[in-house]
């Protein structure tokens, strides 16, 4: 009863105060985080990049200047989704996850896909690459939580039906079938932990969680056991037990990464200092190593500080989830916060030497159109459902989900 | 939903766990242990300089080097480093650079131009190769040169002289084998980039690949991998002193069955016999031989191995190393030069002739005709209206096989062929209908590429009813379009009736495929292949040219079987009556003119000889001779009869092949002493030398040292 006076008292308050202008409102912690961390990847890209002329083609800045527009074009989207109306957002998301369906299955039609570093997994569109899985990833984020939201909302029970999770699931299963065939690893294994996130946050029972372990363990297992893998990620997951299997082939990121990072030191070598950066030895150093130059140039303080500004930003991310009004915040919320903390857990875990070699972006700091884009949009998500969550009510969020069932 | 907080704190607390564990873990890597990293980053600082590796050895059975390496100057050129030059500086280099390497400015620079760039020409001219590796501009220069510039280094920024190693020819006992041998080209960028995906470390950016012959075939075995000289360079890229390098592998040593002085004899023999048709008069065209090209190949009929194969015209291979000029290459496909870059005992398919007849006779015998039939020899055959002639109108009365193929009768097998014919139903039963004596030729390998151990191989062809009605499907819109035109020319006349009839298998086409006239068409090295299997009793081999594959320590890699594709479908016997028979061709029959005073007693040749009438050509001449030991056969394009253009030279080799001297025959002093192809292997000794295998000459063993490749 105790609840249901407060919910009585309530509508006259925004009555009483007009409403703080939006800019207000926003979380501006997270936003803090997320423009650190880009400022910091432009900055590192340009170390990266400054001396390679074979990528450059002589114009030092070239990089820079390039990744300065992929995030201003990311702030411009993200923006847009920040202050989308959230019906609208609910409307956005089939369209958002179809469409990046359609970019992945697109990358098998002939003229357009294109094989970078052995996976098959770039369309080649008017000049520009794309990554479909990328967007992808955003795309089973938002349509898991739109389809577990509509099943979930209206009912007034403490679990979701058994059955509710299989169209989740199926939502999910489309993409990693499509990222599988490309094939790209890293994606699928962002995209597990994504999902489980999602799941488990819904409200599913322990043994669905028990059983999606059990069957991602078995798939990997499977995996090796028939050897679906591709011969170079065997390779890659060998040498990352022991690098020194192919010093020269598979291993050879994993110790040169090692290296540019051990030499960093506490302070760093400086920044457009680090002899092993400046010199080109770690392959892929501006996009999946670009976690090298950080700790080359910058030491344990700027490496560590890049560590600290995703732990921050993760913790907000799970605030912003445990505060949301409704399912379909909070299950997206989540999932964007264990796609940033995983993707950026297996990328500098790679770098450091502690998880195995596969090619996925760090979020926000690593050059790359596509990955800029999907993540700023992803932060856009994140303050939309921020925006939407009326901190003045103060109640907890299960009553609330219940009373304002935000049907349309 | 009351599950929603406790799960949303574990995972608060798992991501927290997960970032803690990377901040530990950078501690570790950055202050626990950076010291040893440390000290591995400037260990680290180390440019790679590739070495390429020295290319596999090719032998001959006896060991002798046929294709070695040696060391060459290479002047080569960064483009990137050149692109950072101001434009006139850039022309300076490059105009210095050409004086000095004695080449034009144009020549120069054209070389440095990536293909598909603005202004460059198109392939091997331009650069085919990764955009970031360096170019070789001029190949082969004189150390004098190569010092020059190293020692002036500021002088020529971007360019550079190293050490390379390139193929060199022993040419032993003067062998040419270029078709054999094949050549090599700079890697493509397409196939580089491929080789990076497949993380194929035997190939960098400026390696050379095999193109055709056995550097092809054999390309992985013989390339090797590259290693790199490591450089300590400092931050800034400066060399600052000779650092860890991993060697380069030498590639493997392909042993291969030929026989070096069985090669330049057959390739001395097959010049000569063109030399000398182009000196006779073909007295049907009133014109001196054209003799155009011709082939000769020397195969072992008991394995199927290679002896040596002879293509003419032929090209020195070393035009192909340091890269081709655009002179040479032009001349290699040039039609008036005679196209030297065509391997005409693998690709050269023409008429057989009346070397076609004992495998036309081997299906006889299997289909209803028996050893003792004789058909009456005239001087021609009618076929409906049209009369089909002996050779020069000879007529012999009565005769079995044997004589027919002595005396190469055309009118004996027009006639087997027409009773075949009719026997599968003539005219009515059109592409269905038996074709035993195609059957027969495709047992012997015809119609098919042998699967030799070389690439671009032709297949021939059967002009069975089969071939021709798909012949005429293909062509038929075409040329019913013509023959709706008014005219009254050949091309007319001809195509009115071949979009009529021309999917018939006729009665004419049947007698003309008897005698391998017509569209029937093979290799020199198919009626190679179909002689060994009469050779051997039946077995017909895809050849090897290659033996074994040896590790450059020395230690047998691979060995390189030969391949049996199957058994002639006939008897023994039957298979026995053809042998018997073709060694009277030497003795009475149409080779015995060239024979006289051979020992042929002692050295018993099988022979037969074909004269093939091409259309609006002069006849191409072929001649086909075995023995238990060898198979030789000749074919000279345009060359004229069998016996008069190749008979000298095919006697000059068997003579060469038993160490023949009037009529003594001494096995020792043989091509191959003891005259027989050794079985084993050469040695090969860990300080580079070769050792020969051991022949058996008479009862004899003798060891015979052979000098090894450089």
């Amino acid at each position: 009863m105790a609840l249901m006076s407060a919910t009585r008292t309530v509508p006259a308050a925004p009555q009483r105060t007009a409403t703080p202008p939006t800019w207000r409102r926003l979380d501006w912690w997270l936003l803090a985080c997320v423009a650190l961390l880009c400022a910091a990847g432009c900055l590192l890209v340009w170390s990266a990049t400054s001396r390679r002329e074979d990528l450059t083609g002589g114009e030092s800045s070239a990089y820079l200047t390039k990744q300065v527009v992929n995030i201003v074009i990311g702030v411009i989207v993200g923006a847009l989704v920040a202050l989308t109306n959230h019906r609208w957002v609910r409307i956005w998301a089939p369209v958002i996850y179809v469409g990046s369906i359609v970019g992945l299955a697109l990358i098998f039609a002939p003229g357009v896909g294109a094989t970078i570093n052995g996976s098959h997994s770039w369309l080649l569109v008017g000049g520009f690459s794309i990554q479909p899985a990328e967007f992808a990833k955003l795309g089973v984020i938002v349509g898991m939580a739109l389809v577990l939201a509509e099943r979930a909302e209206g009912r007034l029970r403490p679990h979701l039906r058994d059955t509710d999770l299989i169209p989740a699931l199926a939502i999910a299963a489309v993409p990693a079938v499509l990222i599988v065939a490309q094939p790209d690893l890293g994606t699928l294994m962002v995209l597990g932990a994504t999902v489980f996130g999602i799941i488990a946050l819904s409200g599913a029972r322990k043994r669905w969680l028990v059983g999606l372990l059990v069957v991602g363990v078995g798939a990997v297992v499977l995996a090796f056991a028939v050897g679906l893998l591709e011969h170079y990620q065997l390779l890659r997951f060998q040498s990352f037990t022991d690098p020194s299997l192919d010093p020269r082939g598979a291993g050879y990121n994993t110790i040169q990464s090692r290296i540019a990072i051990g030499n960093g030191g506490l302070l760093g070598q400086g920044l457009f200092s680090g002899s092993q950066t400046q010199s080109g030895f770690v392959p892929e150093q501006h996009t999946d190593f670009v976690f090298t130059v950080a700790g080359e140039e910058l030491g344990l303080i700027g490496a560590g500080a890049i560590v600290g500004l995703f732990a921050l930003l993760l913790w907000r991310a799970l605030w912003i989830a445990r505060d949301a009004d409704d399912l379909f915040g909070r299950l997206a919320a989540v999932g964007v916060a264990c796609w940033f903390g995983f993707q950026a857990f297996q990328n500098i875990g790679m770098c450091l030497g502690i998880m195995p070699v596969t090619g996925v972006p760090l979020p926000l700091v690593s050059y790359g159109g596509t990955s800029m884009f999907a993540s700023l949009m992803a932060v856009g998500l994140l303050q939309n459902v921020h925006l939407r969550t009326d901190r003045r009510l103060g109640l907890g969020i299960v009553i609330r989900s219940r009373l304002q069932r935000s049907r349309f | 939903m009351n599950t929603a907080r406790p799960r949303l704190v574990v995972v608060q607390i798992l991501v927290m766990a997960l970032f803690i564990t990377l901040f530990a873990r950078l501690w570790y890597l950055q202050i626990a242990s950076g010291e040893a990293y440390q000290a591995q980053a400037v260990d680290n600082a180390i440019e790679d300089v590739v070495v390429q590796p020295q290319r596999g050895l090719i032998v001959d059975a006896m060991g002798r080097s046929l294709a070695a390496s040696r060391m060459s100057w290479v002047v080569t050129v960064d483009r990137t480093e050149l692109g950072e030059l101001a434009a006139a500086r850039r022309r300076a280099v490059l105009h210095r650079l050409a004086d000095v390497v004695d080449l034009s400015y144009r020549a120069v620079l054209v070389r440095t131009k990536l293909c598909g760039e603005p202004g460059a020409q198109p392939p091997p001219r331009c650069w085919n190769g990764s955009p970031y590796a360096s170019v070789p501009v001029a190949e082969d220069v004189s150390q004098a040169v190569a010092i020059s510039i190293q020692e002036q280094g500021e002088d020529f920024p971007g360019v550079s002289a190293e050490q390379q190693s390139v193929r060199s020819y022993p040419h032993p006992f003067g062998v040419n084998a270029a078709h054999l041998l094949g050549y090599l080209t700079p890697i493509t960028a397409d196939e580089y980039e491929h080789a990076q995906a497949e993380q194929d470390s035997s190939l960098n950016a400026a390696s050379l690949v095999g193109r055709s012959g056995l550097e092809r075939a054999y390309d992985r075995y013989l390339r090797g991998v590259p290693g790199s000289t490591g450089v300590a360079v400092d931050s800034m890229g400066r060399a600052v002193g000779a650092g860890s390098a991993f060697a380069a592998t030498p590639g493997q040593t392909l042993v291969t069955s030929i026989d070096a002085r069985v090669q330049a004899i057959v390739e001395s023999e097959l010049r000569y016999a063109i030399h000398t048709a182009r000196q006779t008069v073909d007295t049907v065209t009133g014109r001196p031989y054209e003799a155009s090209s011709g082939a000769a190949v020397v195969l072992d009929p008991r394995t199927g191995r290679v002896i040596a194969s002879a293509s003419y015209p032929t090209y020195d291979p070393d035009v192909w190393v340091g890269g081709i000029s655009d002179a040479d290459l032009q001349h290699l496909y040039a039609k008036k030069a005679g196209e030297p870059l065509l391997s005409r005992p693998t690709q050269a398919q023409l008429s057989p002739g009346s070397t076609w007849k004992p495998f036309m006779a081997s299906g006889a015998l299997s289909n209803g005709f028996r050893r003792d039939t004789e058909l009456n020899c005239s001087s021609s055959f009618l076929v409906g209206n049209r009369a089909f002639t002996n050779f020069e109108s000879g007529s012999h009365g009565y005769i079995g096989f044997d004589q027919a193929l002595q005396l190469s009768c055309n009118t004996f097998f027009y006639q087997v062929g027409y009773e075949l014919w009719q026997r599968a139903g003539g005219e009515d039963r059109g592409a269905r209908a038996d074709a035993v004596l195609a059957d027969m030729a495709k047992a012997f390998g015809f119609g098919k590429p042998t699967g030799i151990d070389l690439p671009a191989e032709a297949g021939g062809r059967i002009a069975d009813p089969r071939w021709k009605l798909a012949y005429w499907r293909s062509t038929k819109d075409y040329y019913c379009d013509v023959a709706k035109e008014p005219g009254s020319d050949y091309l007319h006349v001809f195509a009115r009736e071949f979009c009529l009839e021309g999917y018939r298998f006729g009665a004419a086409d049947a007698v003309n495929f008897v005698i391998g006239q017509g569209d029937t068409v093979v290799t020199p090295l198919q009626l190679a292949v179909g002689y060994s299997a009469l050779a051997n009793g039946g077995i017909v081999y895809a050849p090897r040219v290659a033996k074994a594959v040896v590790g450059p320590d020395g230690n047998l890699i691979r060995r390189i079987p030969p391949e049996r594709l199957g058994r002639l479908p006939m008897s023994r016997r039957d298979l026995r009556y053809i042998d018997t028979a073709l060694l009277g061709t030497a003795k009475v029959g149409t080779m015995a003119w060239k024979m006289g005073e051979f020992p042929l007693d002692e050295v018993r040749i099988r022979s037969k000889t074909g004269t093939a009438e091409v259309y609006g050509k002069q006849t191409t001449s072929w001649v086909a001779t075995y023995d238990r030991n060898y198979v030789v056969v000749m074919m000279v394009e345009q060359g004229g009869t069998g016996s008069g253009t190749s008979g000298d030279s095919i006697r000059r080799i068997w003579e060469a092949l038993y160490g023949i001297d009037g009529m003594d025959v001494n096995t020792a002093e043989a091509a191959i002493p003891g005259a027989k192809p050794p079985r084993a292997l050469p040695t090969f000794h860990p300080d580079g030398s070769i050792e020969a295998p051991i022949l058996r000459i008479d009862q004899r063993e003798t060891r015979r040292r052979v000098e090894a490749g450089p």
